[in-house]
């Protein structure tokens, strides 16, 4: 189904040329490698239990799964914010105490809440935090401020109060503010919620152009069906299914039995 | 969704007063208040002197004079605390209250104690809210990480900015949400203070656990973009040789104020 772009339309507007959409297999270098990993929360709910799981570079990836299957859980540890048992390979090195700064440049985690991740007074300062924090000089942080905000389609927003923006503004400059670390991969948690159909459409659009490795952890399965070629069923804490999104979409009753809806 | 504004004071606008730096603006308005607090009690001329200093400054900003009085009103209860100096700094009573067989006695000394109190209270006040309406938040954290305050301490004011509307926002949807299930078919509309009392309590703990919740979200988003513990800012442009000359001039003027207090008194 094509719908009107929209303002924000950026279709055709990222820097990748080529098809950013192509199934990744064979050639392509896995950019995230999860092993047995299992994770409890301290009161002792195990929220991972042996999770093992492959993506290849450009590989754009739906998580899928009910509430409280551990997908925002599994996103944190991508990036070692949480750390439990097993082993995580980003980008081929291991996820460990010393190399958190490098693996954090590399994974961009967009979190559910952009009220969340906008904590600086002005737009400007809260896109120029990554950067900043990898240490990058001021000519440089500007620049990269700058693209950042222009490839959301939020150009001439720098100097606005993060609390004054819609939610559809908020979550582009949320996306921003990885893409301004240049990450090769991108985590997004729910990024379509609670969007209404114009945003969320400007954002699918947003996502579609861009050349990264994407893992997106989503309820919304139209989002799935038209972005994200593979997708990974959780639950309970386990990787239940792992396969072509249009061949899992068929299947309505594998679908009902993780609370899942075809679209 | 309802927006909480209230809490910004800030008045847009391209006076000679908006487009002072920040980092005079903080500047002055504190050594103004410096100032107003090193007159010496009693001395009247030099408060009304700040008075017109401020009404000048408030007048170029355009700011209606009004806006300012209601804003800077907040400080008066605060500064009523002093009350007690009228019994206590000695002097010639000027009138003698007895209760019982104790007798308090109103001095004249510390009439004058309360009454500068006051007016300086409310002089600083009056001045921060001239600056808070002249400036934006944004750059009034930038200038105070500028003149190098502590970083922490920074960093919370803009932290506190930042969720102070978001968390005013929580609170009024949960005051709605009480407001929607306390209605009742027999009763005037207005429930119990009792229950009332008790709703407030459970909405104040349910305000925090919010807060406490989105603070470790916070941190973890700030985690992500590689935050090691030390905060990164960019660097401040300089001053200009105007800005350095006024901040200057208007120090030079405060202090002369206050000398010939001091002197006065001492007359």
């Amino acid at each position: 189904m094509l719908m009107s772009d929209g303002p924000h339309s950026l279709r055709g507007a990222g820097c990748e040329p080529g098809n950013p959409f192509q199934h990744a297999q064979g050639e392509a270098r896995p950019a995230i490698e999860v092993n047995a990993l299992t994770f409890s929360y301290p009161d002792g709910r195990k929220a991972l239990d042996g999770i093992s799981l492959t993506i290849r570079e450009r590989e754009k990836v739906a998580l899928v799964g009910p509430n409280g299957a551990g997908k925002s859980t599994l996103l944190l540890h991508l990036n070692g914010i949480l750390k439990g048992q097993g082993v995580i390979r980003i980008m081929g090195s291991e996820v460990g105490d010393g190399n958190l700064g490098v693996v954090r440049s590399q994974v961009g985690l967009v979190f559910q809440h952009p009220d969340d991740q906008l904590f600086s007074p002005t737009v400007f300062e809260d896109v120029a935090f990554g950067p900043l924090h990898m240490k990058l000089d001021e000519e440089e942080v500007c620049e990269r401020v700058g693209l950042a905000l222009a490839h959301v389609g939020m150009a001439g927003f720098e100097n606005r109060v993060s609390h004054h923006l819609s939610l559809g503004e908020k979550k582009r400059i949320a996306i921003a503010t990885v893409l301004a670390m240049q990450p090769a991969i991108l985590a997004l948690d729910e990024p379509s919620g609670e969007l209404d159909p114009r945003a969320r459409r400007g954002l699918i659009h947003l996502l579609r152009a861009l050349p990264q490795t994407i893992l997106v952890a989503t309820h919304d399965m139209r989002l799935v069906k038209e972005l994200l070629p593979r997708t990974v069923i959780l639950d309970g804490g386990r990787v239940v299914v792992d396969g072509l999104t249009e061949e899992l979409l068929e299947d309505t009753e594998l679908l009902e039995r993780h609370g899942l809806e075809a679209p | 969704m309802t927006h909480f504004h209230a809490l910004d004071q800030y008045q847009a606008g391209n006076s000679l007063v908006h487009r002072l730096d920040p980092r005079v603006k903080l500047v002055l308005t504190l050594a103004l208040i410096v100032a107003v607090t090193a007159v010496p009690h009693g001395v009247w001329v030099s408060l009304l002197l700040f008075l017109g200093t401020i009404g000048v400054v408030a007048a170029l900003a355009r700011i209606p004079l009004i806006l300012i009085l209601r804003r800077s009103m907040i400080a008066i209860p605060f500064a009523l605390a002093a009350v007690t100096l009228v019994f206590t700094v000695d002097g010639t009573p000027l009138a003698t209250l007895s209760m019982a067989s104790r007798h308090v006695s109103i001095t004249d000394q510390g009439t004058i104690a309360f009454a500068s109190i006051l007016t300086k209270s409310w002089l600083s006040v009056l001045a921060a809210t001239v600056l808070a309406t002249t400036t934006s938040f944004p750059d009034l954290v930038a200038a105070m990480r500028a003149l190098r305050l502590p970083k922490v301490m920074v960093a919370i004011v803009s932290f506190m900015y930042r969720y102070i509307f978001i968390i005013a926002d929580e609170a009024v949807r949960l005051q709605r949400a009480r407001e929607a299930r306390s209605a009742s078919p027999h009763s005037t509309g207005r429930a119990s203070l009792l229950w009332r009392a008790k709703v407030l309590g459970g909405m104040i703990g349910s305000l925090f656990l919010r807060s406490y919740e989105r603070g470790e979200r916070i941190y973890s988003a700030m985690l992500s973009r590689g935050f090691d513990g030390t905060i990164r800012t960019m660097g401040a442009e300089n001053l200009t040789l105007r800005d350095l000359m006024m901040t200057v001039t208007f120090i030079a003027y405060l202090l002369a104020v206050v000398a010939l207090s001091t002197i006065h008194v001492e007359i």
